[in-house]
């Protein structure tokens, strides 16, 4: 049973921009593995690394942020300020000897649907690859 | 921590209870620690379980409440408002999405579905045993609005304020009133000209003693947040004053040796630096452009109404709410693009517009009578990576142009009779009532000619004129050579090249750097900015009735938000340690919004959150290296236990 429970992906997906994008694949039935976990902020860019480490260090395999992209409803400095935790939290990894490829990010926006779900069967694939 | 939790599972019918096993995760759930009552129910959004549910937190005295249902997108105030009806601050509520995000994405793995199912609201009961009982903070409002950009959109919200109660301030960067919509002469589907609609619109501005307008005005600064804005307004002189005689006016205009392009015409014609755009133009004198003016006095010889003396004035304005419909910039074609700037007889469909206003009996361009016409559809916009040529950023449609440029040729054939028009397109959005004005032109003999984003046509030059080579798939992909008189390119409108406004006012721009209203359909003329509304083709293009239809909504929007005179605004907001603070300003930068001010704290400096300018973001959580600042209802300690709760095996 534990094997199917793997690997486990943690999402970060913000209220306004990808998490209709991720109800809406729902609504679609475009199916993703259910080892995939949400958890709702309200922007992409106030994610602080500490909650991502957390999540390795609990037994998340990957962890991926849905990120606003341009479409942020609170600015355009969205994007790098969230490049920004993703770099400060791979520093962390790369000390804490985990491989960076497992925190991800991509711009999902408000009817990504597929994309998501395109992107969460990648993941799942290339974490599964990776010895899992 | 909570410890009186009560959780509901719900059924929605068979949408859920299809794939996941709810009575088993009911049976789990109600082992957690904490959860004191597990219940599943058929539709958890029914009056009948709602009233169940209010009368199970007073029985049981719940302090928590955790409803696994649908998408909070759904539900979220719903319940809330059950919790708050029986006596429970509705953010010790949590919603956890058992339909969007589970049975639904998981139909195909039944087990999956459920194990997930149990973990998210596992990670639901953790949160709400954390969860703070948060306020909505009340603040005093003004009921007053500062409406920016005198053109329809603005009047016509500045009229609807004003006549339910309350105070407006309308603000016009230039010298006179009606923006774009004062350029244009007769407009589509109604009988009446542009010019008809800004004076009925500015007559009753002038009658409404709530509206104060100001001209030749900016906003320079801007302080406070909703409810509460303190604006600085500079006013340009106008160098002219009122009652000012006609004929010593046009002796000034006579005398005055500097001459600029007109903007009024779109470049076509020439003006001087005292003028007017046309004699009816509101407010009915006229004005000195101050940048092009060389206060030689001359004009002041002649004229006893003109002032080279008048100072700038400083004013500044209290307001509740900022309306913005500050409007759009029609799209300027790169210089050769279709020929436009190199041959001489290519002009814009805005340029057309004027030609066809000044012109009287005969259609005219630089001397020569115009007896055909071509137009070329979507200049700079609907631009696609697909061609070389159109690789810009304008994705969008422009709406409006289809219908202006067929009208406008059908304006040309009512005013100079017979034409020879070719519309060279690439399909014609004539949308709505606006289709009739497509069917009268095909009547009228229009020609219609299209093409596909891979094959645009190509401008060459024959003289002062364009020849233009085209493959029409209306005729199976013939190619054709078309040498009209003028050929018209229909370009469409972008946001305004110089905004400062949106600058000042810190509104997010969206991918086509138009305003953006935080939701399309649910809360259009909203922006991020609390009391910073949009309106207008300053957020998108729009038709004079579209835009007005906004100003509408952002007007009661912005009526409905002060009137009470009070504002309860959402606790999610970030909240510093003081005394983890050390200052470092990391957090002011990451801010987008101003809402962080150091202040005095046990003899150090400490950073403080101004709650009215909080957007609760969480922008500068991240950021911050001594990890002080926390967000309300997602605070470390909430989302750990979330991650823990979901980590955990079954």
């Amino acid at each position: 049973m534990k094997q199917q429970e793997r690997p486990k992906i943690l999402v970060f997906s913000t209220e306004k921009i990808s998490d209709p994008a991720i109800d809406m694949a729902g609504l679609l039935k475009l199916h993703y593995p259910p080892t995939v976990y949400t958890i709702t902020v309200p922007c992409s860019s106030g994610i602080k690394p500490r909650w991502i480490m957390h999540a390795f260090e609990k037994g998340f395999d990957g962890v991926f942020i849905a990120a606003d992209g341009t479409d942020c409803p609170y600015g355009e400095s969205c994007t790098d300020k969230t490049a920004r935790v993703v770099q400060m939290t791979q520093q962390m990894m790369q000390e804490k000897g985990l491989e960076p490829a497992r925190l991800k990010m991509a711009a999902i926006c408000s009817v990504c649907s597929e994309p998501f779900v395109r992107q969460m069967k990648a993941f799942t694939e290339y974490l599964s690859r990776d010895g899992n | 921590m909570r410890k009186k939790i009560g959780v509901y599972i719900c059924h929605c019918g068979v949408n859920i209870s299809d794939t996941i096993d709810v009575e088993h995760v009911r049976e789990v759930i109600s082992r957690e620690e904490g959860v004191v009552l597990a219940k599943d129910v058929m539709f958890a959004c029914a009056d009948s379980s709602q009233k169940e549910i209010i009368e199970d937190i007073r029985r049981e005295g719940l302090d928590g409440l955790v409803i696994a249902s649908c998408s909070p997108k759904l539900h979220l105030f719903t319940f809330r408002s059950v919790a708050e009806r029986a006596g429970l601050n509705p953010y010790n509520y949590v919603q956890v999405n058992i339909r969007e995000q589970g049975s639904w994405a998981h139909s195909d793995n039944k087990e999956g579905a459920t194990r997930k199912a149990i973990r998210m609201v596992r990670a639901g009961v953790a949160r709400v045993a954390r969860s703070e009982a948060l306020e909505k903070t009340r603040i005093s409002a003004v009921n007053a609005v500062a409406v920016i950009g005198a053109g329809v959109a603005g009047m016509r919200a500045a009229l609807e304020l004003a006549n339910m109660g309350t105070r407006v301030f309308l603000i016009e960067r230039e010298h006179f009133v009606g923006g774009r919509t004062a350029q244009w002469g007769d407009l589509f589907t109604t009988e009446e000209t542009g010019k008809q609609i800004v004076g009925r619109l500015y007559e009753s501005v002038r009658g409404n003693e709530n509206v104060t307008l100001f001209t030749g005005a900016e906003v320079v600064k801007k302080e406070g947040n909703i409810g509460d804005f303190h604006l600085e307004v500079r006013i340009r002189p106008r160098y002219v004053r009122q009652p000012c005689d006609p004929e010593e006016l046009q002796k000034a205009i006579d005398v005055c040796p500097v001459e600029v392009e007109d903007e009024f015409n779109f470049g076509l014609t020439r003006r001087k630096a005292i003028y007017r755009n046309y004699e009816s133009e509101y407010p009915r004198a006229a004005a000195i452009d101050e940048k092009a003016c060389t206060r030689c006095g001359e004009c002041e010889k002649v004229c006893a109404a003109v002032d080279l003396g008048q100072k700038e004035e400083k004013i500044s304005l209290n307001v509740g709410a900022i309306i913005l419909t500050t409007g759009f910039d029609p799209y300027e074609p790169q210089p050769g693009e279709f020929g436009y700037g190199e041959i001489e007889r290519v002009v814009t469909l805005q340029q057309f517009h004027r030609l066809l206003e000044m012109n009287r009996e005969k259609l005219l361009f630089r001397g020569k009578e115009v007896r055909s016409i071509a137009y070329i559809y979507c200049v700079g916009s609907r631009e696609c990576a697909a061609n070389e040529k159109c690789k810009g950023t304008h994705k969008y449609c422009s709406r409006y142009c289809c219908t202006s440029a067929i009208h406008s040729a059908l304006t040309a054939r009512k005013k100079f009779g017979d034409l020879t028009v070719y519309h060279i397109n690439r399909g014609i959005r004539t949308y709505g009532k606006q289709e009739v004005l497509y069917e009268q032109s095909c009547q009228a003999g229009d020609l219609y000619l299209q093409f596909y984003e891979d094959s645009f046509p190509e401008v060459s030059r024959n003289g002062s004129g364009p020849v233009i080579r085209v493959r029409d798939f209306l005729t199976a992909g013939r190619e054709l050579e078309i040498t009209p008189d003028l050929l018209v390119l229909v370009t469409g409108m972008e946001p305004r090249r110089e905004d400062h406004i949106g600058d000042l006012m810190k509104v997010p721009r969206g991918r086509d750097h138009f305003y953006n209203e935080i939701h399309m359909k649910l809360k259009p003329v909203e922006t991020v900015i609390d009391g910073v509304l949009i309106a207008g083709s300053c957020q998108g293009p729009k038709n004079i009735t579209e835009s007005v239809k906004s100003a509408l909504s952002a007007a009661s929007k912005a009526h409905y938000t002060l009137r009470k005179g009070e504002l309860a605004l959402e606790p999610v907001l970030a909240e510093v340690d003081r005394e983890k603070c050390v200052w470092c300003d990391e957090c002011t930068d990451a801010c987008p919004f101003d809402a962080i001010q150091p202040v005095e704290y046990k003899g150090k400096k400490v950073a403080s959150v101004i709650q009215a300018n909080c957007k609760g973001c969480g922008m500068c959580l991240p950021v911050c290296p001594q990890n002080a600042i926390e967000l309300a209802g997602y605070t470390d300690e909430e989302i750990e236990s979330m991650i823990d709760a979901l980590a955990e095996d079954l």
